[in-house]
């Protein structure tokens, strides 16, 4: 493999991992601050590409269409968090897991009875499409450099926000000790609310970008959902850091290791069985780093140590 | 309407007075995908079984709807159903060669009789084959033969190749191989249900390959080509209709324009049985057809001819009826193979724009009666 | 008896009566229903000894039913070719015939669950959810991939196996034959909650800490219970996979690992009967919503949402009143 080729193949686990992050942030959140787990996040990410295609189908603008996914993801997470998740935070996790297990149910049959079986239409716009060149002579696609930028951006903006913003401290004083923050007067229901939307609308913005360059179909948050809760569980539940280096890992293993295995096994097997072997390992090798990472440090990798 | 009473006729002269008819009823099980991923093939099937069975005004042919989900699970529970509780004389419908090895075996084992409207396995096309299952669409290895084919004429000399990894996907591949002479630049399989290409397009892009073969249907499908499309990489392309049909071509869009691939049927294919189905699709549902709704009108229609030539209780001269597949197909001529698989004619087409639908033209015939690599396997 | 004791008396007795019935009145398809809803309440009163008992949340038993279902499907599939399933170092030959294959699907699920569960319950919480979860996904991918036994088509086994004596693809037997296994497995189940096993793993359960102290290791309680739960699972998978006569990935996909789950919850959660009860009205569900409607996946959800929301016990604690124990 050249290095050109090797670079290229990078970036493309970067992107992927961006990507999983904007999915992973809003798990992670709702689980640090509420201790929720919320199995329906991939939904949320369903109803931004959606919501994008239709938007965009009718309005011709990308732009418009992304704008239109943010807002309908958060106030459908707003929803959901006013009508049914928050009668979940003092159950147990799984009560939490039927739930938003129903959940899912209802989004995707819902999804299908309002917009048909077949998958809808969303395409990049023109002033993003096609091939740029890099330094060293990379092609890659300008869109996916685009995506990488509006997520280290939005990671960015993430840290910024629980750090120096009042609703950032809020955040952090919630994960620490729920109680505490009720007795000290803020207005916790409408906290949890405000969080529950946001990591919606990271979801929503995630799938409306990914939906330019994927297929807009029911079921389509599933498999990044459980990609999602793979990253935050190596990362370590409730950690924004841990998300993103989880995230960022996550995408890295999964597009290195399907190239690199089927080429390994090639060296002592005939091509045909390499490519079959190889890939159905690549298959299962960020669920084995998952194993390999909660054995070793069973809270994941920036975890608060369990009490 | 007009065409449905032209047909109605037509059946009623083949009936030939109508007395077999009388006693001749039959009731079908169609066990086919309606929800979830894949539902819209599903769907297409049902509507053109639905439509030809409708257009024929036959009142001895009762059908039985139930949707599998694309569970195989949930497919052998219905076949139960169907077998044990509806008592139906034959099975029909399913999508999905999963599915399909789940329950045609079981189901012809039992005496019922089986038409595939469009998984065609080849466990069942050669060793596994039985005297009462009939494939109505192809076996699976066909369009990709055919794209071999297509890629020797158009020139090409050095394929990179792709499917996802699980059998349908291998069995792609080895397809494609089996016609195409020339060199292969790579050879990847993808995880079932990927999404992101970015991967295999680099590798594409690196191996200087000058053509690209893939099997990717459904929603992976959507993502390739739109993701390809996006790369910047201007090989050509060439594939099984499966990702240029109707139902998903405007959801791929300008992507897929000019692409070739290879279907045994298009809307544009000038027979008079074909132009019938077309209209009348287009009247009773409002869209256009595709290749899966054509399958399934041709599959209600073989049976149809069937029971106008004999009774389903007397199963020897009802095989005997189907085996002659004495109806108009919607792709021309069309006759069973010894293994009871097509042999018939197998285009090359290209996607084009009309108006604002994207859809598909035929420019040329890719293998012509072709039948397939299994049929010295069947013996029956 | 408890107002509890009765209602698992009619369950138990509808159970036997709904196929017995359907067996006079000549409707075979009833009584493979209710097999159905024999075989999956038997996964979940395995799941139910990890979750109810032990407070495990697992999200990967399925990996448990599709290896009791392989395991099926592989020994079957070389019985039905006459080809060894080894040579060396020694012979291992296919078989048909029911008893051994449920002991060697005991054994190889109770092998999984005790590596699975070892490395898993280093973690607790959603850690252990999303691991468990995890093995499950790794056990999908490799069934799906793995080309030798079918991948993503499956293996079809034409003829259901043999038990000495009976006439098992006769529904009504096959039938008999599931309803025992399931009474045993409830049996077990409740001599298990009862024993000083059974005691100690509900004190790891409500109150680890001073489980430690008074000398127990809540890690080797919650790993043999682990075990257990995946054996009678697998056991599960294996009759299922006969039920069917075909075995697939589908068997380890996450959603029936959630269906395990819904069964659990349904019924009631810890009620010794609460997987029958969440299995027989799941598959009723199935049967007749299905029938009516394509999208009938949201009055599904919907009835789960209001179960979990309103009606806590399942359906069981909702006739039953709620219970004074645990919790």
């Amino acid at each position: 493999m050249t290095p050109v080729l090797f670079i290229e193949q990078v970036l493309n686990g970067l992107q992927s991992g961006v990507m999983l992050f904007l999915m992973a942030a809003g798990l992670t959140l709702v689980f640090g601050v509420m201790g929720l787990i919320n199995l329906a996040h991939g939904s949320l990410y369903m109803v931004g590409a959606f919501t994008a295609a239709a938007v965009a189908g009718a309005t011709g603008s990308f732009a418009l269409a992304l704008m239109a996914a943010l807002a309908a993801a958060a106030a459908a997470g707003a929803i959901v968090e006013l009508v049914v998740i928050r009668r979940l935070y003092d159950r147990d996790h799984l009560d939490q897991v039927l739930a938003t297990f129903a959940l899912i149910l209802i989004f995707s049959e819902g999804t299908r009875y309002i917009f048909g079986s077949f998958p809808l239409f969303l395409d990049i716009p023109d002033y993003l499409s096609g091939p740029v060149t890099l330094p060293g002579g990379i092609q890659y696609p300008l869109y996916r450099l685009t995506i990488i930028g509006i997520g280290l951006t939005i990671a960015a903006g993430l840290f910024w926000l629980i750090s120096y913003t009042r609703l950032g401290i809020r955040i952090r004083a919630g994960e620490a000790d729920r109680e505490m923050i009720a007795a000290l007067g803020v207005d916790i229901s409408k906290l949890y609310t405000i969080v529950f939307a946001l990591g919606a609308a990271l979801a929503g913005l995630a799938g409306a970008l990914v939906g330019a360059i994927q297929s807009v179909q029911v079921g389509m948050g599933e498999p990044v959902l459980i990609l999602a809760f793979v990253v935050i569980v190596i990362g370590g539940i409730g950690s924004i850091k841990g998300a993103l280096v989880g995230a960022v890992l996550v995408g890295l293993t999964d597009t290195l290791g399907g190239l690199f295995l089927p080429a390994l096994f090639a060296l002592f097997m005939d091509n045909s069985a390499a490519q079959t072997t190889g890939s159905a390992l690549a298959s299962m090798l960020i669920y084995i780093l998952m194993a390999v990472v909660l054995v070793w440090r069973p809270q994941g990798l920036y975890g608060a140590r369990p009490a | 309407m007009r065409l449905t009473s032209l047909i109605a006729g037509a059946c009623m002269a083949a009936l030939g007075g109508g007395a077999l008819a009388e006693e001749g009823k039959v009731k079908v099980g169609m066990i086919t995908t309606l929800s979830g991923g894949g539902a819209g093939l599903g769907i297409d099937v049902r509507d053109g079984f639905v439509l030809a069975a409708k257009m024929a005004g036959n009142d001895d042919l009762e059908i039985v709807i139930e949707d599998d989900q694309r569970k195989p699970d949930i497919a052998v529970k219905l076949a139960d159903k169907m077998i044990q509780s509806e008592k139906v004389d034959v099975l029909t419908g399913i999508i999905f060669s999963n599915l399909a090895m789940a329950v045609i075996p079981a189901a012809t084992a039992q005496g019922k009789f089986y038409l595939s409207p469009n998984a065609g396995p080849s466990a069942l096309a050669g060793k596994g084959c039985h005297p009462n299952y009939f494939n109505v669409a192809w076996q699976n290895d066909n369009l990709h033969e055919a794209a071999g084919a297509y890629a020797n004429d158009a020139g090409f000399a050095n394929s990179f190749i792709l499917a996802p990894n699980y059998p349908a996907g291998q069995d792609a591949l080895t397809g494609y191989k089996r016609i195409y002479e020339g060199e292969l630049a790579g050879e990847m399989f993808t995880q079932l249900g990927q999404t992101d290409y970015a991967a295999e397009i680099a590798q594409i892009r690196a191996s200087g390959a000058d053509s690209v073969f893939f099997f990717l249907p459904g929603g992976m499908g959507i993502s390739f080509l739109k993701q390809y499309a996006d790369s910047g990489v201007n090989l050509p392309v060439v594939g099984p209709a499966f990702s240029f049909d109707q139902g998903i071509l405007q959801a791929v869009g300008e992507a897929a324009m000019g692409v070739k691939n290879t279907s045994q049927w298009n809307k544009d294919l000038d027979n008079p049985a074909n132009k019938v189905f077309v209209d009348a699709f287009q009247a009773e549902y409002g869209r256009l057809p595709s290749l899966y709704a054509s399958q399934g009108y041709d599959t209600a229609n073989l049976l149809l001819s069937a029971m106008a030539k004999a009774d389903i209780s007397d199963a020897e001269a009802f095989r005997a009826a189907l085996k002659e597949a004495d109806f108009a197909s919607t792709r021309g001529d069309f006759a069973f193979a010894s293994n009871n698989h097509p042999i018939q004619d197998i285009y090359v087409r290209e996607v084009i724009k009309e108006g604002d639908v994207y859809t598909n033209k035929i420019i040329g015939v890719a293998l012509e009666d072709h039948s397939d690599a299994y049929v010295a396997d069947c013996k029956m | 008896m408890s107002r509890e004791g009765w209602i698992n008396a009619a369950l138990y007795a509808g159970l036997l009566a709904v196929p017995l019935w359907a067996w006079l009145a000549d409707e075979p398809f009833t009584i493979t229903l209710a097999t159905r809803v024999a075989i999956l309440a038997l996964a979940g009163v395995g799941l139910n000894i990890a979750l109810g008992l032990g407070g495990l949340v697992s999200l990967g038993h399925a990996a448990f039913f599709g290896i009791g279902g392989y395991e099926m499907g592989i020994l079957a599939s070389h019985a039905q070719s006459y080809s060894p399933l080894m040579e060396t170092p020694f012979l291992i030959e296919g078989t048909k015939s029911m008893p051994i294959i449920w002991l060697v699907a005991v054994l190889a699920s109770g092998l999984a669950a005790l590596v699975i569960g070892a490395l898993s319950l280093r973690t607790s919480g959603v850690y252990f959810i999303m691991i468990t979860l995890a093995f499950g996904q790794m056990f999908y991918f490799f069934a799906i991939s793995w080309p030798a036994y079918g991948g993503e088509d499956g293996l079809s086994i034409y003829v259901r196996n043999g038990f000495p004596g009976l006439n098992t693809l006769d529904p009504i037997q096959f039938f008999a034959i599931c309803f025992v296994l399931l009474s045993a497995a409830l049996w077990l189940s409740a001599r298990l909650a009862a024993s000083e096993f059974g005691l100690a793993l509900g004190a790891a359960r409500q109150a680890p800490r001073r489980a430690e102290t008074v000398g127990l290791s809540p890690y080797r309680l919650r790993l043999l219970a682990f075990v257990i739960s995946g054996a009678i699972t697998g056991l599960a998978g294996a009759l299922f996979a006969d039920l069917n006569r075909f075995v697939s990935p589908t068997m380890f996909s996450w959603q029936l690992s959630g269906e395990l789950i819904v069964f659990i919850i349904l019924g009631g959660v810890g009620r010794l009967f609460g997987p029958v009860a969440g299995a027989a009205l799941f598959i009723t569900l199935e049967h007749f919503l299905g029938g009516l409607s394509e999208f009938w996946h949201i009055y599904l959800g919907l009835l789960l949402l209001l179960v979990v929301l309103f009606a806590r016990g399942g359906i069981i604690g909702l006739l039953a009143g709620r219970r004074v124990a645990h919790d």
